[in-house]
């Protein structure tokens, strides 16, 4: 797997520089930054290095002198809290609020991170990498089977999703591994490929149109094809934005409903 | 008993791949946020709680299109050059 050779960047379709039609391998071309103890940090690491500063020093700054009648930053950060503690309500009810901070800090975490794949200064999202979603989607996975496990026992647990009640009895056979596979492997595979596949797609998307307004844009009639890439690459800045927020709210939200699943044990 | 092959299919065969596997996420999607629109039209003041259930099932068709776009890269090594 090579990487884009730097050099090609430096010119276009004028100079007979081919369009390097850009793959996978853009991810992977990062050079180590510097190294504490044995961790390498090159650019996707520290940039969720600073995600975790910019979310956890908003809201500490934004919390630091509460007041009764919120003002400044205390006002947007309270509006923040609002807006996840609804949606915990509306899933969960009242046991879900032991679980608000988690929910809190998972959807800003990813939000933040999914907005740095349009910030002008990183243009990088760290979700984009497979193993980011795996961890954070492990960790939820890690939180609501034992959370079920302690709620309904067991087996009470195993029976809820093996057996789901009110169906006539032959069909168990069938919907017995079906449930079993969909619930204790299928859903965290999908909960982290979800958020990995749209900042994947989302990046390359962005990259490729750039690249060709870019390479194309030379004094010949290439020039309107490089004039309509920069509109489509504009336009989908502004998709990516919405895409962003939507996917860490819907990472949040499945969150939400696998521990609400495990804590009542209905489907 | 020879194996004559008949036909071969070469190049980005995952793009292919993908295509089709976002054809029955496309039709689902499309049903969610239709019938979604539709009732929220009946009923605007339960918005909240449509647009939660929409998001949701948006999410989990959307989860079928997406293995399929991920399909390419994790069997593509096994594929003959």
């Amino acid at each position: 797997m090579t990487a884009l050779p730097s050099s090609a960047w430096g010119c276009n379709i004028s100079d007979g520089c081919e369009i390097p039609a850009p793959k996978s391998d853009i991810f992977f071309e990062y050079e180590t930054l510097f190294e504490i103890w044995f961790f390498k940090f090159d650019k996707p690491m520290l940039l969720i290095l600073i995600a975790v500063v910019l979310v956890a020093g908003f809201f500490i700054f934004a919390f630091r002198k509460p007041t009764i009648v919120p003002r400044g930053t205390q006002n947007l950060a309270e509006l923040a809290y609002n807006f996840i503690r609804d949606m915990v309500q509306e899933n969960i009810g009242k046991a879900g609020e032991r679980f608000i901070p988690f929910l809190f800090s998972l959807f800003f975490f990813v939000w933040v991170m999914n907005f740095m794949g349009i910030f002008p200064l990183t243009m990088l999202p760290p979700t984009a990498y497979f193993a980011v979603p795996v961890a954070l989607a492990l960790i939820v996975y890690l939180t609501w089977v034992p959370l079920g496990m302690i709620r309904q026992g067991p087996w009470g647990f195993f029976k809820n999703i093996m057996f789901p009640p009110g169906l006539p009895k032959p069909l168990y056979i069938l919907l017995t591994p079906i449930e079993l596979i969909s619930n204790l492997l299928v859903r965290p595979f999908t909960h982290s490929v979800r958020l990995f596949a749209n900042m994947f797609a989302g990046h390359l998307l962005l990259v490729t149109f750039s690249a060709l307004a870019w390479f194309l844009a030379t004094a010949s009639l290439w020039i309107l094809t490089s004039a309509l890439s920069f509109t489509v690459v504009t336009a989908l800045t502004g998709l990516e934005l919405l895409i962003q927020a939507l996917q860490a709210y819907i990472f949040t939200l499945l969150t939400a409903v696998y521990i609400s699943d495990a804590l009542s044990g209905e489907h | 008993m020879t194996m004559t092959l008949l036909a071969e299919l070469t190049g980005s065969i995952g793009s292919v791949g993908y295509g089709l596997a976002a054809i029955g996420p496309g039709i689902g999607i499309g049903i969610i946020f239709g019938q979604g629109v539709q009732a929220i039209a009946r009923q605007p003041e339960a918005y909240g709680v449509i647009r939660q259930n929409m998001l949701l099932g948006f999410a989990l068709a959307e989860a079928l299109a997406l293995i399929g776009f991920v399909a390419p890269f994790v069997f593509g090594a096994t594929t003959p050059t």
